[in-house]
């Protein structure tokens, strides 16, 4: 319209172009958007697919309620239910340890600590988070193995609890830093105003900034629960590995993703033993996608009532 | 128990520093000898602040009279925000602040160890320029301080809730939804239960920092208009920029100014606000009010 007529020709062929770069960019950004879903589906699918043999053959509840697991003997037995279990003593323990330290910790790097403080111990987590979890269970064999066993006065040192605190210690670095985003995104008026009332920094992070920043700090602890739950390495050396049903967290257990670890290098390709494995890596990634759409919708209905 | 005028009056502090205009002793005195009992007057003798090295205010001294409206004006960064932080300790929260001078109120040291800032705080409740209620139901956010205090009792708290918030003028809006969320109130209504927030410890004195200037004219009249009813029971310290504002609500005006960066401010003159605004004594008053800097 203001352009002169001369330089029509050349702009509308510009606009052309651009507009073809746009959808361009936009295909490649919507492609890239459905991609999570694409591959999330994928992964499903993959695994229903190899685990097609197993609820053939063995059956799915018998598998998912069986407690004899002796894949190797003839035929084999393959109930799930001792992994499962070990699996949750191990979260359990460890979410106990993760959850009151970092949290704690989340608090007084957010609350209590002047600026240098903070610093180091933000570099200080993020190293944490860094170290390898064959470290982890490094100590853990050295150190906690024989401190579990006096301390409790086992027969051996190799069990849930082990495992679970080594697995509690390495979820802290991620409840610290998300929580420690959560009471940080916390409005330091809501906290000037608390202050303003009589109230001293601790009942002020007790009474207005912890419940304001509560949202977070549950998605903190999911996302330490997520990390514990598929952690294998720390707990494959930790645990014992015995797969039976155990009676308390003070015995050996074996996880879902240490049975699939210690036994898939073992199995023939295609055959039932190789297809289980596949179930078992079905009902991890069940109870994972579970935890996080509960996480996403307790999120989702806290984020509609506190929005401001 | 002497009179608060006594101590504070310009006969036992020293006013040396810099031309400060009091206000005349007979000017209160009417008001004062109604109610010897009035509390809730400030006494400022030679206050200075500073955050680290920079030195932000010097040399003020002024007389806050009880259950009157004083007004603090002047340009941006001249203080006023810090001066007001000073009548509530809250300028302890930020750390690096050093506060020198006096300050009392009702004859008290408010800085010195004796104070409590805690229990300063809930005689002397502020309200901040963006009203921030605390992420919880109408009834809670006023009944927060009380609880504080320790008042445990449903029936004692109901009745302060429902008296704080007749005071701020939002009770007729909200009786039926006192479980609402407070996020779900307007602007200006959570401005106003700010102010209810504030009056249910009982204080002395209420600060305002800019209370209407994250508001609509509409919301703003009304804070206004609660001001001027709350002004027979609690002192009221308000800074703002609207100088038609000051002139409506306040009783008392007091200018401040940093004239460079490389000095800090000070009081340039205190006075009532009529005569403030009609026939001041300072030159830079005058063109202050009539807009010409700041
Ligand atoms: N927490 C702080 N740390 C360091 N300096 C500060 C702090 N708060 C204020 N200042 C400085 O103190 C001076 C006065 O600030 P103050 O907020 O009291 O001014 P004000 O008169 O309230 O301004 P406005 O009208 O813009 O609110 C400014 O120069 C400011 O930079
Ligand atoms: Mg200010």
């Amino acid at each position: 319209m203001t352009t002169p007529p001369t330089h029509s020709g050349r702009r509308l062929g510009r606009t052309t172009t651009r507009r073809a770069a746009e959808a361009v960019v936009r295909a490649i950004i919507y492609l890239c958007g459905w991609m999570a879903i694409i591959i999330l589906a994928a992964i499903a699918v993959f695994l229903m697919w190899n685990s097609f043999r197993a609820v053939n053959e063995a059956g799915l509840f018998t598998m998912l309620s069986g407690t004899a697991w002796y894949p190797t003997s003839s035929p084999g037995k393959f109930g799930m239910l001792p992994l499962i279990v070990g699996s949750l003593y191990v979260t359990g323990v460890a979410l106990v340890v993760c959850v009151p330290v970092g949290v704690a910790a989340a608090v007084f790097i957010s609350e209590f600590s002047g600026r240098l403080v903070k610093e180091v111990m933000k570099s200080i987590i993020e190293f944490m988070a860094a170290v390898p979890s064959v470290v982890y269970g490094l100590i853990g064999v050295a150190v906690l193995i024989p401190f579990v066993k006096d301390a409790f006065s086992l027969m051996s040192g190799m069990t849930a609890v082990t495992g679970g605190i080594v697995l509690g210690i390495m979820s802290i670095p991620t409840v610290i830093s998300i929580s420690e985003d959560a009471l940080h995104a916390v409005p330091e008026e809501l906290r000037q105003g608390s202050a303003a009332l009589g109230n001293t920094r601790w009942q002020t992070t007790f009474k207005v900034t912890l419940p304001a920043a509560s949202s977070g700090i549950f998605a903190a602890v999911m996302l330490g629960l997520g990390r514990a739950i598929g952690e294998t390495m720390a707990v494959l050396m930790l645990t014992g590995n015995a797969a039976v049903m155990p009676a308390s967290v003070f015995e050996s257990v074996r996880t879902m993703t240490g049975t699939i670890a210690a036994e898939m290098g073992e199995v023939v390709q295609g055959g039932l033993h190789y297809s289980v494995l596949f179930a078992v890596g079905l009902v991890l990634f069940t109870i994972t996608f579970g935890i996080n759409l509960v996480a996403d919708l307790v999120l989702e209905r806290q984020r509609k009532r506190w929005r401001r | 128990m002497v009179s608060p005028l006594l101590v504070t009056g310009d006969g036992t502090l020293s006013y040396g520093a810099g031309s400060v205009t009091l206000p005349r002793a007979d000017a209160r005195e009417g008001a004062a000898s109604k109610a010897a009992d009035l509390q809730g007057s400030f006494s400022l003798a030679d206050v200075s602040v500073a955050y680290g090295r920079d030195r932000v205010i010097e040399g003020v001294s002024m007389y806050i009279p009880p259950r009157a409206v004083t007004a603090l004006i002047g340009p941006s960064g001249c203080g006023k925000s810090t001066l007001l932080r000073c009548l509530n300790r809250m300028n302890d929260e930020l750390g690096n602040v050093h506060v020198g001078g006096t300050i009392t109120l009702d004859g008290a040291d408010i800085m010195g160890r004796a104070m409590d800032p805690v229990e300063l705080r809930m005689r002397v409740g502020q309200v901040f320029q963006r009203p921030n209620p605390f992420p919880m139901t109408i009834w809670d956010n006023v009944a927060y301080g009380p609880r504080t205090q320790g008042i445990r009792k449903r029936s004692e708290l109901d009745e302060l809730v429902e008296e704080s918030l007749k005071g701020a003028a939002l009770w007729a809006e909200v009786k039926n939804n006192l479980k609402k969320h407070a996020f779900e109130l307007s602007g200006g209504q959570q401005q106003r239960l700010c102010i209810a927030r504030a009056l249910a410890t009982k204080p002395e004195v209420i600060l305002m920092d800019e209370p209407a200037s994250a508001l609509d004219p509409i919301s703003t009249q009304q804070i206004e208009d609660t001001i001027a009813q709350l002004k027979d029971s609690v002192t009221i310290v308000i800074v703002t920029h609207n100088m038609q504002q000051a002139a409506r609500i306040s009783d008392q005006t007091a200018f401040m100014l940093r004239e460079s960066l490389d000095e800090p401010a000070h009081l340039v003159e205190m006075d009532e606000t009529r005569k403030m605004f009609t026939n001041p004594d300072d030159a830079r008053t005058e063109s202050y009010i009539t807009g010409r800097f700041g």
